[in-house]
C-alpha cells in the first residue's frame, strides 16, 4: 500500500510498465497507467498506486522505501535506478518508462532473477579470513579511522544490482563476476584485520574475473551509493596483474 | 508438495535468524539449518537500523547502569533476570560482529569508539556511521555463507507451523517464483520475523513486517505478550514515516517547535543546555519525546508540512564536517526525499510507528510454550524491552537472543525425536490447500488493499501516542468487521508465480490478528505507562494491578482473551521514571535512601 494519502493534487502523470507474467503471455508487453501524484511521490509510490488502486496483478520488489534494502532496482526512462529514491517530479511530464533491471532473466513484470549474482557474491569468500586469530576475550581488532577508511566505502554496497544492469560485459558475458562481487572482494581485500586477499585473487584470475572488465566506468556512475566498483575492479586488475607476474617468477626460478 | 527435512528450521533471515543460523552451525556442526526468508536475507529490515547497537565498554560505564536504564526505560515491566543476562552479554557480541568484519567506527586510537543514545546515561552505542544495522546485516549474511550446513530457502513465504502431538515440527513455505509449496520438518523451530509496524499508517518499517512470524505462533496458541506496547520514534518524516536515526540527537541535534524553541524542556526534561547533556532534553527516551510532539500540536506549536504537524530536527550547528562522518544516511534521507540540506536547514520530522516491544512469548533461553517453538528478536517478547524500548537495545538483543536461540534450538534437536514425515505430509497438504483456496475463492469482490488502509487508519486512530477507552473499543470493533471482510476478499490475480496480490493478501491475514492483539490488550491496560498512554481516567501508572504483562490468546472466532503474568524483579523495585534534572533529584534520592 502506498505509505500516505497523496497529498491533494489535480497533476497526473503516465507510467509505462513492462508487463510479462509467464503463465499468461506470450511475450513482454507495455501496460499503460495515469496515476496522480505529489512533489514528495517516488516511482515506487507510483507503482503502489497502480498495485492497491488500478491493477493488482502488477508485481515488484520493493521493502525499506528508503534506499538501503536494495530491493527495488528497475530501469527508470532506460536508466538503472531505485525506484524508492527516483522522484516522479523529476521524472514530468512523463510518460516514465518503467522496466525490469537491464540484463537478468524476467521472472515476472518487474522482477528479475536475483540468485546468480548472490552466488557470485558466496564465491569471493565474502568474510573476514582472519590475518591473526583473535579470541574474544581479547576484545576488538585494533583499526584506525584512516585503515578503515581504505575499504569502507566498499562495505557500503547494498546489492541493488544497478550496476550489473549498467555493464556491457555483464551483458554479454553473464559468468562474468561483475562490478558489485568485485566491490564486496575488495571490501574484504582492502580490510586491516583480513589475511585473505590470495585466496580471493585466485577467484578473479581467469576468463570470467577481473579481466573481462573494459573500464567502461559505468558502474560507478549509477551506483546509488557512491561505491565506485569500477575503482575496485581497477585496484584488483594491478593486483591480479601483479601476483600473476610474481607467480611466473616464482616457477621460473624454482621457488 | 516438495519434502524437505532439517534438524533445526529457523523462519526469518534478518539480524536474528543468521545469527541464529551461525550458532546453531557452531555449535552443532553436524545437523542441517533450513533458513527461510520471504525476501533475500539482506533486504530484512535490520537493514534500515541506523543508530547503533548496546554494549558497555567504557571504564566508567558498568552492566549495572545499563540495566537500570533499561529497565527504568522500560517503566518497570521489564524480565530482570533477563535484562541481567542481556546486559552482561552486550559487549561479547558487539566485539564479534568485529571479529567477523563489521566496520564500527573507531576512535584515533584504533578501539571502536561509542556514541550517546537516548534514555542512556553513559555512551554504549557502538555505531558504524548512521548504516549500523545495514552493516550489521551485511556481515551476518556473509559470514553465514561460511557454514555449509545452512541450507537457505531464499524468497520463500511462509504460511504455517507444522504443529502435530503438541509440538512444532516444521513449516510449509510457498515458493515466490514457482508458486509451489514446500513442507520442511525439523526438530525444531526458530521465528525470527521481525516485528510489526506496518499494521499503523506512519511508521518506519519495510514493507515486509508484517507480523507473520508472531501470527503464525499466535494461531497455534502461543500467547503474545506486552502487544499495546508499540514504539513511536520521535524524528521521521511526515508522510512515509522514514527514519532519522536518533543518532542525530546522541551528536547534538535540537528539536525545535515553530517559533524555533527547544519544547521539550517543557515536559519535564530539561533544562535545555547547549551541549546534549544524557538521558536529558534530546537525550529522553522515545516515548516521552512522542508525547511532547502531541502536547506541541494541541497547542499550536508545530509547522505544517504538507503532510501534516511537524517539528523541528536541527543539525545546523553540528557543521559539514561532522554531518557527513557521522550521519551519511540522513544527509542523504533530507536531501533526496525532502530537498533540504540539513547543513543550512532543519528537517520537518514527526512521530512514526517503529517497533513492537511485545511478542511472541518465551522465557530467557528463547523457549515459547510451544515444545521445540523458539523465537529471537523483533519477533518475541523476551521481557527486555519492557513498556517502552531504549534505542540501541534492539540491534543488542537481536545479537545476544538471536546466538542463544541457535544454541538452545541445536540442544533442544539434539534430543528429540525426528518428525514423523508421513503424518505431516497430510497436514502440510491441508496448509497448502487452505492458502491456494484464498487465491481462488469467488468471494464478493472487495480488494485486500482497501481492507489493509483501513486497518492502518484505526490503529493510528485507536492505539495511537495517547488513547482513549472508547476510541480503543472502536478500533477493536473496527477490527472485528475488517477480519470478517478480509473472509471475503477476491483477488484479481488466480496465477502462481510472483502472485504479490496473493502474498500481500496472507499478509493481511496476520496483520489483522496482530492489529487485534495490540488493540484488545491496549484496551485492557487501564492505566498508563511507557508507549501505552491513556487520557481517559486513566493517566498515572497502576502498580497495584497493573506491574504485570498481558497475555494475548487467540480465539478463532471473536476477540482474543487477554490474561496477565507477573513481572519478574530481582533488585530494581518500581520507582520514580524521571528524566532531565528530575531524574537527576530522582538518581539522589534513591542513593541516599539505599545508603540509610
Amino acid at each position: 500500500m502506498p505509505d500516505s494519502a497523496p497529498a491533494s493534487t489535480d497533476r497526473t502523470i503516465e507510467l509505462r510498465v513492462l508487463r510479462y507474467r509467464p503463465e499468461l503471455d506470450g511475450h513482454p508487453f507495455f501496460d499503460h497507467y495515469t496515476v496522480a501524484y505529489s512533489d514528495d511521490m517516488s516511482v515506487l509510490q507510483g507503482l503502489q498506486v497502480i498495485k492497491d488502486s488500478l491493477d493488482s496483478s502488477l508485481s515488484y520488489r520493493w521493502s525499506c522505501r528508503m534506499a538501503v534494502c536494495g530491493s527495488c532496482g528497475m530501469m527508470i526512462n532506460g536508466a538503472p535506478r531505485l525506484a524508492c529514491n527516483s522522484f516522479l517530479r523529476d521524472l514530468a511530464p512523463g510518460p516514465v518508462t518503467v522496466e525490469p533491471l537491464e540484463n537478468f532473466p524476467i521472472e515476472r513484470d518487474l522482477v528479475v532473477t536475483v540468485g546468480d549474482f548472490v552466488k557470485k557474491i558466496e564465491g569471493i569468500y565474502p568474510y573476514l579470513i582472519p590475518k591473526t586469530a583473535r579470541r574474544l576475550e581479547e576484545g576488538e581488532y585494533l583499526q584506525t579511522p584512516a585503515e578503515l577508511a581504505a575499504y569502507e566505502s566498499f562495505s557500503d554496497c547494498i546489492n541493488c544490482m544497478l550496476c550489473y544492469a549498467a555493464c556491457p560485459q555483464f551483458g554479454a558475458n553473464p559468468d562474468f563476476i561483475g562490478p558489485g562481487a568485485m566491490a564486496i572482494l575488495q571490501r574484504y581485500n582492502g580490510d586491516s584485520r583480513d589475511g585473505g586477499q590470495q585466496q580471493r585473487l585466485d577467484r578473479i584470475h581467469g576468463e570470467d574475473g577481473v579481466w573481462s572488465c573494459t573500464a567502461v566506468g559505468l558502474c560507478s556512475d549509477v551506483c546509488p551509493k557512491q561505491v565506485d566498483p569500477a575503482n575496485a575492479v581497477n585496484q584488483n586488475k594491478t593486483k591480479s596483474a601483479f601476483d600473476f607476474f610474481l607467480r611466473f617468477l616464482k616457477r621460473e626460478t624454482g621457488q | 508438495m516438495h519434502l524437505v527435512t532439517a534438524d533445526i528450521l529457523i523462519l526469518g533471515a534478518g539480524g536474528a535468524g543468521l545469527r541464529a543460523a551461525i550458532a546453531a552451525a557452531q555449535a552443532a556442526p553436524d545437523m542441517s539449518i533450513a533458513l527461510v526468508s520471504k525476501v533475500y536475507p539482506m533486504r530484512s529490515h535490520t537493514v534500515a537500523a541506523e543508530g547503533g547497537s548496546a554494549g558497555v565498554v567504557q571504564a566508567h560505564d558498568s552492566f549495572a547502569s545499563h540495566f537500570d536504564d533499561t529497565v527504568s526505560g522500560g517503566d518497570w515491566l521489564c524480565e530482570q533476570d533477563v535484562v541481567e543476562y542481556f546486559v552482561s552479554h552486550c559487549p561479547a557480541e558487539m566485539v564479534q560482529l568485529e571479529h567477523w568484519g563489521c566496520p564500527w567506527s573507531r576512535k584515533a586510537d584504533g578501539h571502536i569508539n561509542v556514541r550517546a543514545f537516548g534514555g542512556m546515561k553513559i555512551e554504549r552505542t557502538w555505531f558504524a556511521a548512521d548504516r549500523s544495522g545495514f552493516h550489521i546485516l551485511h556481515t551476518l549474511f556473509q559470514t553465514s555463507t561460511k557454514y555449509p550446513a545452512i541450507k537457505r530457502f531464499d524468497e520463500y513465504f511462509c504460511v504455517d507451523l507444522l504443529v502435530a502431538d503438541g509440538r512444532v515440527q516444521g513449516a510449509v513455505a510457498l515458493s515466490l517464483s514457482t508458486g509451489d509449496f514446500t513442507a520442511i520438518t525439523a526438530r525444531a523451530v526458530i521465528i525470527a520475523t521481525g516485528g510489526a509496524g506496518r499494521v499503523f499508517r506512519q511508521n518506519t518499517n519495510g514493507g515486509i513486517v508484517t507480523g507473520d512470524g508472531m501470527a503464525m505462533a499466535y494461531r497455534h496458541g502461543v500467547p503474545l505478550r506486552d502487544m499495546e506496547f508499540v514504539q513511536y520514534h520521535p524524528t521521521c518524516m511526515p508522510g512515509t514515516g522514514i527514519l532519522f536515526t536518533e543518532g542525530c540527537r546522541g551528536e547534538g541535534g535540537f528539536l525545535l517547535n515553530k517559533d524555533g524553541y527547544r519544547y521539550l524542556q517543557d515536559y519535564g526534561l530539561g533544562p535545555a543546555g547547549a551541549v546534549p547533556r544524557l538521558k536529558a532534553m534530546e537525550l529522553g527516551p522515545r516515548d516521552r519525546l512522542s508525547q511532547a510532539f502531541w502536547h506541541e500540536e494541541q497547542k499550536g506549536n508545530t509547522v505544517s508540512t504538507p503532510q501534516g504537524a511537524a517539528v523541528l530536527l536541527d543539525l545546523r550547528h553540528l557543521g559539514r564536517a561532522k554531518l557527513l562522518e557521522r550521519l551519511p544516511l540522513i544527509c542523504e534521507l533530507a536531501e533526496h526525499f525532502m530537498g533540504i540540506d540539513p547543513v543550512t536547514q532543519p528537517i520537518p520530522v514527526r512521530p512514526a510507528v517503529h517497533y513492537t516491544m511485545g511478542g511472541i512469548l518465551v522465557d530467557i533461553e528463547t523457549k515459547a510454550p510451544l515444545a521445540g517453538l523458539f523465537a529471537a528478536g523483533e519477533c518475541s517478547s523476551v521481557g527486555i524491552h519492557g513498556a517502552n524500548r531504549l534505542g540501541s537495545n534492539s540491534l543488542a538483543e537481536l545479537s545476544v537472543f538471536g546466538r542463544v536461540a541457535g544454541e538452545q534450538a541445536a540442544l533442544f534437536a539434539g534430543n528429540a525425536p525426528p518428525p514423523d514425515s508421513r503424518s505431516l505430509g497430510a497436514l502440510a497438504d491441508s496448509i497448502a490447500a487452505e492458502a491456494v483456496a484464498l487465491r481462488q475463492q469467488a468471494g464478493d469482490g472487495e480488494q485486500h488493499a482497501v481492507i489493509r488502509r483501513e486497518m492502518t487508519e484505526t490503529m493510528e486512530k485507536g492505539c495511537g501516542i495517547y488513547r482513549q477507552g472508547d476510541q480503543m473499543q472502536a478500533t477493536c470493533d473496527r477490527l472485528a468487521e475488517l477480519k470478517s471482510r478480509y473472509r471475503r476478499i477476491s483477488l484479481a490475480d488466480k496465477s502462481r508465480v510472483w502472485n504479490t496480490d496473493w502474498t500481500a493478501a496472507l499478509e493481511l491475514g496476520f496483520q489483522l490478528d496482530i492489529a487485534q492483539a495490540m488493540a484488545a490488550s491496549a484496551l485492557a491496560r487501564r492505566e498508563s505507562r511507557g508507549a501505552h498512554q491513556r487520557l481517559d481516567g486513566f493517566e498515572q501508572r497502576d502498580d497495584v494491578h497493573y506491574l504485570c504483562h498481558s497475555l494475548a490468546h487467540f480465539r478463532p472466532q471473536g476477540p482474543p482473551e487477554i490474561s496477565y503474568a507477573p513481572v519478574t524483579i530481582t533488585r530494581s523495585p518500581p520507582g520514580v521514571r524521571a528524566y532531565g534534572a528530575l531524574g537527576q533529584q530522582a538518581e539522589q534520592a534513591a542513593k541516599e535512601s539505599s545508603h540509610a
